[in-house]
């Protein structure tokens, strides 16, 4: 199935879970990534469970801390 | 209040453009806007913001200006070194634009002191560079109903988003607590360009000045990304939904200040 991973779209399997797409993508320090679904935010806990669907649009957002 | 022949010169760039004008440049000047930390953002915002003519700009920074801020922390030179950096961006401010207040605020930022920072304030730029301060300046912001801009900038990557009370998320509806220590790597360990503090500290200059002058879009609801290595800017749309935010929810877990516990990031 498709799915919309950060704007671009890839080619991924059927009921992928947001836990195997973050593993997929080589997510960094993926213990603190924030996941929104479809412009909702994914809960951490569900991250294991919660599969997705064709046309699904993924973000990852990342702490970024710096500044100074 | 009138404009002298020089502020109408000084400003004609601005006074031409339909969405400030007369009135925008006004507002401008009557405005006071506050930066936490004066380093890689701050730097260049609190410099655009000056040249706008802010009328009253403060700083806040407990650091001394060090040799290696110069790549990057654009408002102070080589004749700064070990001066503190709120009197280092002031003098700065003070060369640029005789029509701006600076004030200094020498300090860390702490649940004791920010209320009290940002009570004057219209607007609020966190260039600070760890992530206590950054949770503390939203739920500071949250808590006292000030619009503020964040930023982040690390190696080649940066992104900025902006709270205005009522209108979205705020820091904490997305990132929900700092990382621990260490998790996530900071400026001083992974390297930073020094022109990333340029392009998303402008654009926290930006998002004031249009706050300000009521112009355009903000970035409320977006989280702006920009990867230089890709040249890439994504605006991307963050949920809509605040009501389960522990600071800026319905029902708030969140109702005193946190001093979180890390080190500076990169501050030296
Ligand atoms: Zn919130």
């Amino acid at each position: 199935m498709k799915i919309i991973v950060a704007g671009v779209e890839k080619e991924v399997k059927d009921g992928i879970t947001i836990a195997e797409l973050i593993r997929q993508e080589n997510v960094e320090t993926p213990e603190y990534v924030t996941v929104s679904v479809n412009d909702e935010f994914a809960k951490s806990e569900n991250f294991q469970t919660q599969t997705l669907s064709e046309g699904d649009r993924i973000e990852f957002l990342y702490f970024m801390g710096g500044g100074q | 209040m009138a404009f002298t022949n020089e502020q109408l010169e000084r400003y004609s760039r601005h006074i031409i453009l339909k969405e400030i004008g007369v009135g925008g440049q006004k507002k401008l000047l009557n405005s006071k806007v506050l930066i936490i930390g004066a380093g890689g953002l701050g730097a260049p915002a609190a410099m655009y913001l000056a040249a706008a003519g802010v009328g009253t700009i403060g700083i806040a920074d407990a650091d001394e200006v060090d040799l290696s801020n110069l790549q990057r922390q654009i408002i102070h030179a080589t004749d700064n070194l070990g001066q503190a950096k709120v009197l280092s961006a002031k003098e700065t401010i003070n060369r640029m634009n005789p029509d701006v207040t600076v004030n200094t605020y020498r300090t860390f930022v702490a649940s004791d002191n920010i209320m009290e920072l940002i009570g004057d304030y219209d607007f609020i730029i966190d260039g600070t560079d760890n992530f206590p301060a950054k949770f503390l300046i939203n739920d500071a912001c949250v808590m006292a109903k000030k619009p503020f801009s964040h930023a982040g900038i690390i190696r080649f990557k940066g992104q900025l988003m902006t709270y205005v009370p009522g209108e979205g998320p705020c820091y904490r509806c997305v990132f929900k607590n700092p990382p621990p220590k260490d998790a996530v790597p900071t400026c001083k360990q992974a390297g930073v360009v020094g022109a990333m503090g340029g392009v998303i500290g402008s654009l926290q200059a930006m998002e004031a000045i249009k706050y300000i002058t009521g112009t355009g879009d903000l970035l409320t609801g977006y989280l702006l990304t920009y990867d230089a290595l890709s040249m890439e800017f994504r605006k991307i749309r963050l949920p809509k939904d605040t009501s389960g935010c522990a600071v800026c929810g319905d029902n708030p877990s969140i109702t005193e200040l946190i001093d979180y516990e890390q080190a500076e990031c990169s501050g030296v």
